[in-house]
């Protein structure tokens, strides 16, 4: 596997990130990056260390770092997920008010601990915060349940100044959307699978509207919509396929059922992610109370399984 | 029967294991005893959908109305009860 870190990954310009990928040769994993300057959306950096716990130290190359953001690799500890010397010394930060260090969780008793440190962590307010860490317990929890990852979920954050935005990255290498969906439907490809996945009502586990009694096929959604009421980018990776959630042009708010129907971009024909990647971006400028974003959801959400029942009904034979 | 999920599940009610151990050990037996239970959330800050779900989906279709009936929810502030409403709507219209 070949991974190059360009100066500059965000959600907005991730495709050609992407692409550059070399999936290739699962053992080995080398790891080149921009000489100048790096600034990395935590979704790359939880990618490259879901890579690298997987692999060995002996079959990791990791390129010399010169660029002078190099220190900042080192604070999100991705050298000890590669378990490789970076030759970097610095003096440790208070990570308070900045960012979430990249964490690795393999179960539900570990992911309610970094629950539970992860706000603190971020210093926010309540109104910020309580989205985030739902963003992050749902995802996660996901992770823990759909992808039969041994590795668990990597997950790393940051708070960026300039932007007010908290980013977020979630990687896996587990079994991914396409298998997982695959279960209970038929998804052609990737692309398909992930749109299944998006939908409210719609799990791996079962075909049964409304879910099972442990997974109701919204956690997806709910995620989906809080960024599209923020108005915050929201990518998830998996497989051949990626899908981009677009910040909402105007200023009204309509949630849609099939994420086709939301401004976005898509593309199904990328290096291919053995498993699932989640990056999303939270601006606090705009985030909406928690609860008028709740509100919003359970009118479309409603609106789905009506629609989706009444597809279903039988029609009257007339003849 | 009252439970305080505040002591099961700290301030932030998201873990589905809990969810589920809550409802196989107190819930299931409480309703197959036609009792009355007081899910009291009290403390609590926030919710995932998916631990509300965990918690009664599986009670409202076993016992259809007769879960809401029997069921009342306890010092929720707007976000929980956002949440427990949004979980109780789409379990009956899912059936």
């Amino acid at each position: 596997m070949k991974i190059h870190i360009p100066n500059a990954v965000w959600l907005g310009n991730i495709d050609p990130f992407l692409k550059t990928f070399i999936p290739t040769n699962s053992d080995k994993l080398k790891i080149t990056f921009n000489k100048k300057w790096m600034s990395i959306h935590p979704m790359v950096l939880s990618m490259i260390a879901a890579l690298g716990i997987k692999t060995r130290p002996s079959k990791i190359e990791c390129e010399k770092l010169e660029a002078k953001s190099k220190h900042y690799l080192k604070r999100m500890r991705l050298f000890d997920f590669l378990r490789i010397s970076s030759g970097i010394t610095m003096k440790e930060h208070e990570p308070s008010g900045r960012f979430v260090p990249l964490t690795q969780i393999k179960d539900s008793a570990a992911l309610t601990r970094f629950i539970s440190e992860v706000t603190p962590l971020l210093h926010l307010e309540p109104k910020h915060a309580e989205p985030i860490r739902y963003i992050m317990s749902e995802l996660i929890r996901n992770v823990l349940e759909h992808s039969k990852s041994k590795y668990g979920a990597v997950v790393s954050a940051q708070y960026y100044k300039k932007s007010n935005t908290v980013r977020i990255g979630i990687a896996d290498t587990g079994i991914g959307i396409w298998k997982s969906i695959n279960q209970s439907y038929s998804p052609k490809n990737d692309l398909e699978a992930i749109r299944l996945a998006l939908t409210p009502g719609i799990t791996g586990t079962t075909r049964r509207e409304g879910g099972t009694e442990q997974n109701a096929g919204a956690g997806l959604f709910f995620i989906k919509s809080i960024a599209s009421v923020n108005s915050d980018f929201f990518v998830i990776y998996s497989g051949k396929a990626m899908y981009k959630l677009l910040k909402r042009r105007g200023k009204k708010i309509t949630l849609h059922a099939d994420p086709f129907e939301d401004r976005h971009s898509k593309k199904n024909n990328l290096p291919a992610w053995e498993g699932t990647v989640v990056g999303i971006d939270l601006s606090l400028d705009t985030t909406q109370e928690f609860s008028l974003i709740l509100k919003l959801l359970n009118g479309t959400l409603n609106e789905a399984i009506k629609e989706r029942k009444k597809a279903r009904y039988k029609k009257p034979q007339f003849i | 029967m009252i439970i305080k999920l505040f002591k099961l599940v700290g301030p932030f009610a998201e873990n589905k294991d809990i969810a589920a151990e809550i409802r196989f050990k107190k819930l299931i037996p409480a309703m197959d005893k036609h009792k009355n239970i007081i899910l009291d959330f009290e403390k609590i800050e926030g919710a995932t959908q998916s631990f509300i779900h965990a918690l009664i989906s599986d009670l409202m279709r076993k016992y259809g109305n007769e879960a809401l009936d029997k069921i009342q929810f306890k010092s929720c502030n707007n976000t929980v009860k956002s949440i427990i409403s949004i979980v109780v709507d789409y379990m009956q219209e899912s059936d």
